[in-house]
């Protein structure tokens, strides 16, 4: 890419203040999902795994930029998964006595 | 526009649906559109990658993610709500284990090329990215329970943690000169060593404190690999999560009452003490029925419940969601007052109540349940102990001392529901279970609340 080093430090200073700004304003009754979502959302190096991946050359680059891919992967994938599983329980008052009839999600059995 | 600058507007857009991923999570009312906003956002981004000039080996990536997929979303959809932390330790510790791989394998191609910049982001990314790697995978083991859950401090740990220092030091310094891969990968060697040594000493009760660092360590290194491929992208996602854990660790600390120094080195550098409750035992504690508290609860105005990891372990968060409608229909006003480090995470009690249909409204914080705790009738402590205590309000000596509290003491009547007159996680005796006030119901939680259950119809 074609940013300077100084364009891609302001992005960074910016990014803090953004980050501090919108996650002290998360109501505290979420903060597992936050940190759970929040997880999901780092796994966004799964971009950048592909393109080490993809764009390498030589035997040790193709297995590290592989397992990248395999550990990034999972990790995108289940964070987003279990983040979203959690915050489908989260009902109003209207919602969950819809919802108490029903037996519990066939998921959290052992 | 070239087909770069495309690429770049759309990740641009996917950093933009990250940032609403997380305002969603404002209100429960918004939360989960939010984080399917974030989850479109990051199937844009990695659907646009493919198209990235001069992408080969595209089998081998699509390969990687039906791999990854394949493991990740049968255990995130199994794994129960109890053992959430663990499983978002284990989704951290890849993403950490990936973002060191990441910048490993880019320096690997442009080392000797690289810049002072490129290469103090390289090593900054793989040392994070290490020790998030193997922390997160001792905490999962502690968490899990295939390890104790007690510190583990190894012999002369200290010596050996400034060895490690000192060795790192010597690697990036080593790395930086000579922008020598072999430096990077021998850093990348101690900082899987450190991050074991950095888990090992920390309880089991502080742990979550532990996984929300890990989890801006992952951000962070994140970030670093975006500095080192010089994608805008990955700096904004990484940095977003690096300002959550932050702030999460921070909150967590508080809510403990203790430093975080303390959290974390507090094993190492303790003096090896005996736990003894103090305060005499012979102390009498009155145990009620099943049926006073019934009466006592049904003729209530105003009952909170304040519910602690107990509960969960006992699986009865349907139970007491069962016997708080009960009481509601009976016109009594039913709330919970979650503490912030009621389970085994930030919120993770709101997580499990949420999960038996407890409406969202019903969940207050400490301090929302504290300012109402004086017109409160009855407070139901469900397998908590240490939250209500009230020596960490009045008793500087207290090894909780300065940790916010539950005001249970400040309500008419108080029922404790316990196996047993054990203390808590602290290990500290608590005045509150003496309290004329209080009344005592000893049992199996789920058990006790189904007894309950019954005896307030009939009441």
């Amino acid at each position: 890419m074609t940013e300077t080093t100084l364009g891609l430090l302001s992005i960074f200073v910016l990014s803090v203040f953004v980050g501090f700004e919108v996650i002290s304003k998360v109501s505290p009754i979420l903060h597992t999902p936050l940190m759970s979502g929040a997880n999901a959302i780092h796994g966004v190096i799964l971009v950048g795994s592909m393109i080490v991946l993809g764009t390498g050359h030589g035997a040790a680059t193709t297995i590290l930029g592989f397992l990248a891919v395999i550990l990034a992967t999972m990790n995108v994938v289940g964070g987003f998964v279990v983040t979203d599983r959690m915050l489908e329980m989260f009902k109003g008052r209207g919602g969950a006595s819809r919802r108490a009839v029903e037996p519990p999600a066939g998921g959290d059995r052992p | 526009m070239t087909r770069m600058e495309t690429l770049e507007l759309i990740y641009l857009l996917c950093a933009v649906c990250f940032i609403v991923a997380l305002k969603g999570l404002s209100s429960p009312k918004w939360a989960r559109q939010g984080n399917l906003i974030g989850a479109a956002g990051m199937l844009v981004a990695i659907a646009t990658t493919f198209a990235w000039p001069g992408l080969h080996k595209i089998w081998l990536i699509v390969i990687g993610i039906v791999i990854g997929t394949a493991v990740a979303v049968p255990a995130a959809r199994m794994v129960k709500m109890t053992a959430i932390p663990q499983m978002v330790a284990a989704f951290n510790g890849v993403g950490g284990g990936a973002a060191a791989l990441v910048s490993l394998a880019d320096f690997n191609l442009s080392h000797r090329s690289a810049g002072i910049g490129t290469s103090a982001a390289v090593l900054f990314s793989v040392l994070i990215g290490g020790v998030s790697f193997t922390g997160s995978a001792v905490t999962f083991a502690k968490l899990q329970e295939l390890m104790t859950g007690r510190p583990v401090v190894l012999p002369r740990q200290r010596l050996l943690n400034i060895v490690l220092a000192v060795a790192a030091l010597v690697f990036v310094i080593w790395g930086l000169a000579a922008g020598s891969m072999v430096a990077a990968v021998l850093l990348c060697l101690a900082a899987l060593v450190f991050g074991v040594l950095f888990v090992l000493p920390v309880g089991g009760a502080d742990v979550p404190v532990v996984i929300s660092l890990l989890n801006a360590f992952t951000g962070l290194a994140v970030a670093a690999s975006g500095a080192v491929l010089r994608m805008p992208l990955l700096i904004i996602a990484g940095t977003l999560v690096g300002a959550s854990g932050t702030l999460l660790t921070q909150l967590m600390a508080t809510a403990m009452g203790r430093p975080l120094t303390n959290i974390l080195f507090g094993a190492i550098t303790a003096k090896p003490t005996t736990a003894v409750a103090e305060g005499a035992t012979d102390r009498s504690v009155r145990t009620g029925t099943v049926d006073d508290v019934a009466i006592l609860l049904a003729y209530a105005r105003r009952v909170v419940v304040v519910p602690g990891y107990g509960l969960a372990v006992a699986q009865a968060q349907h139970t007491v969601h069962e016997l708080a409608q009960l009481l509601e229909q009976r016109g009594v006003e039913v709330s919970y007052g979650i503490h912030p480090v009621a389970g085994r995470m930030p919120g993770h009690m709101n997580v499990l109540l949420a999960e038996a249909n407890v409406p969202y409204e019903q969940l207050n914080e400490m301090d929302e349940v504290n300012g109402r705790m004086g017109q409160t009738d009855v407070v139901l402590v469900v397998g908590a102990n240490d939250v209500v205590n009230p020596a960490a309000r009045d008793q500087p000596g207290s090894p909780i001392y300065g940790m916010p509290i539950i005001d249970a003491d400040h309500a008419q009547q108080i029922v404790f529901m316990k196996r047993s007159m054990r203390p808590g996680f602290a290990g500290i005796d608590n005045a509150l279970l003496y309290d004329p006030k209080t009344t005592m119901l000893f049992g199996d939680a789920k058990d006790t609340l189904s007894k309950l259950v019954t005896a307030v119809k009939t009441a």
